[in-house]
């Protein structure tokens, strides 16, 4: 069944996938680095939304729909409108072209993102992978 | 939205001259030792010394520069205080001469700090100069900067579109005394660029032409270039041709893959390059024909389909991708490159040691995000064995 994004049935799908995937556990074996994704309101989404993934070695510990007003300290942040992060999610719009091009908005250390360009890939692969409902 | 950067390009005969018609008060000449005892350097710093400039040479340049030797550099720059930089010779001294340009306008970053996601606001000190003295690496026209760190034995894709050159002399004079292995593994790293440049999906219409026109070029003129390398009289109107259309080309195939991205080929052979030191182009080109039969056995091959068609390459098989690796292997064998890893001599109890090393690396080497077929780890794995037996690519 296809979960709304965002959602936090979305997310948990999201880290559920990750888990499984054994190319995740490898690229992003040495991984330390939550992310918090902000879906910002556009013309197709009226809301401000936050989901939390947590990354750590290669697994994902945890993920959840976050309360806008009890926003934890992550180490990444990424931002964009609706519309960019449904580009990502299916697969339009390369999320490092997306940083790139400032389309996707990251507060963090991007070096370090950088050092792990087959772990983000995974990422991206599997949020194509979860049902969704837009 | 994307980009497309390009410096003012000056090339073709005598365009070395361009230099008496900037006004240089200071500049800091980014080279090597090879370059210093060709007399190539003392000719060009010569030239600028009778324009009234005061020119200061670093020449300790090494093949796959390290994080070190540009920290340096910098040093150096800080000191000197240029108001031009510039960059001769082949891609490890431009990459050089860009992260030292970088770091003197920028002290306050670390080498592994320049990345596409920041502002950098150079040009408040000095401009760039590069003057390639190769016909391969494109170096000479892109922000990319390839540095070397030695501890992890990684190369590591840096650069900012801000570091592109303000000013690439793309001279013919410069590479036409090449001996043959240079000349055979820089242009099948200018080759490399033009083919991945178009098949990597973050190819462009802006990219396509310019990659595709070096494409041909090179398959046309670099077994030409390559005779002249070992000709008696190298100064032939035929091989001067050759050798020109060989600059040209790795300068084209620099503005298209720089505003595009290299890809699988160029992943692996970055590892090759850092855990065996094999020279960058014979490791890009050695890798080039397998990804292809990769990439061709794919869901989408249309991208390799075209290029095919386009070089107007045919032979028998039905399968995309077999046909362009077997021109590509055709080429190599022209100019006497090896075709696999055992081939160059590699023994296999070192491949067999360093194979998941060279797995992981590749995957964490940045140039992989633009692979037309993603390969998974068992995949990967069986293509690097492929590469070193030497053995077609079939799954």
């Amino acid at each position: 069944m296809a979960a709304k994004f965002p959602s936090d049935e979305w997310i948990k799908t999201l880290r559920d996938r990750l888990n499984a995937s054994e190319s995740y556990q490898r690229s992003a074996k040495d991984w330390e680095g939550d992310f918090v994704f902000v879906i910002e309101p556009d013309d197709a989404y009226p809301d401000r939304s936050y989901l939390l993934l947590e990354l750590y070695h290669g697994s994902s510990p945890g993920a959840s729909l976050l309360d806008p007003d009890n926003l934890p300290e992550t180490e990444f942040t990424l931002k964009a409108p609706f519309s960019t992060w449904r580009k990502v999610i299916e697969g339009k719009l390369d999320p490092i072209q997306g940083m790139m091009t400032g389309q996707l908005k990251l507060k963090g250390n991007l070096m370090k993102i950088m050092r792990y360009p087959k772990a983000a890939q995974e990422i991206v692969s599997c949020c194509a992978e979860v049902p969704t409902d837009w | 939205m994307w980009y497309f950067v390009s410096p003012q390009i000056v090339f073709g005969e005598n365009s070395l001259s361009y230099l008496d018609e900037i006004p240089i008060s200071r500049a800091l000449l980014v080279t090597d030792h090879n370059l210093v005892e060709l007399g190539l350097v003392e000719s060009i710093s010569g030239q600028l010394a009778n324009s009234g400039a005061e020119i200061l040479i670093y020449d300790e340049v090494e093949p796959d520069p390290t994080l070190e030797a540009v920290e340096k550099g910098k040093r150096v720059a800080l000191d000197f205080q240029p108001d031009w930089i510039i960059g001769l010779g082949g891609g490890s001294s431009l990459d050089a001469a860009k992260a030292i340009w970088v770091l003197y306008e920028r002290p306050d970053l670390i080498p592994a700090g320049i990345n596409p996601f920041i502002k950098l606001g150079l040009r408040k000190k000095s401009r760039l100069i590069t003057i390639p003295t190769t016909s391969g690496t494109g170096a000479e026209a892109t922000w990319a900067i390839v540095l070397t760190d030695p501890e992890s034995k990684r190369k590591m894709g840096l650069g900012n579109r801000e570091n592109a050159a303000d000013l690439a002399i793309v001279d013919p004079a410069l590479p036409a005394g090449m001996p043959p292995r240079l000349t055979a593994d820089t242009g099948l790293d200018a080759l490399t660029h033009a083919v991945e440049g178009y098949i990597g999906t973050w190819h462009t219409d802006l990219t396509d032409g310019l990659c595709l026109g070096a494409a041909q070029q090179v398959l046309r003129f670099l077994p030409e270039a390559y005779e002249a390398s070992r000709a008696d009289d190298p100064q032939q109107e035929k091989y001067l041709l050759a050798r020109e259309k060989m600059h040209n080309a790795a300068t084209c195939a620099g503005l298209g893959f720089g505003n595009s991205m290299a890809s699988l080929a160029h992943a692996m052979g970055h590892v090759l390059g850092s855990v065996f030191h094999i020279p960058h182009g014979r490791a890009v080109g050695l890798c080039l024909p397998y990804t292809i039969e990769f990439a061709g056995l794919g869901e989408d091959s249309s991208r390799i389909a075209s290029l095919t068609e386009l070089l107007g390459v045919t032979g028998e098989s039905s399968i995309p991708g077999e046909n362009l690796a077997g021109a590509l292997r055709n080429l190599a064998r022209e100019i006497e490159n090896p075709l696999s890893l055992s081939e160059l001599g590699l023994d296999e109890v070192s491949f067999q040691e360093q194979l998941e090393k060279l797995v992981d690396d590749t995957f964490n080497d940045t140039q992989i995000i633009t692979s037309p077929r993603a390969p998974s780890y068992q995949e990967l794995e069986r293509l690097f064995r492929c590469v070193y037996n030497g053995e077609q690519v079939d799954f």
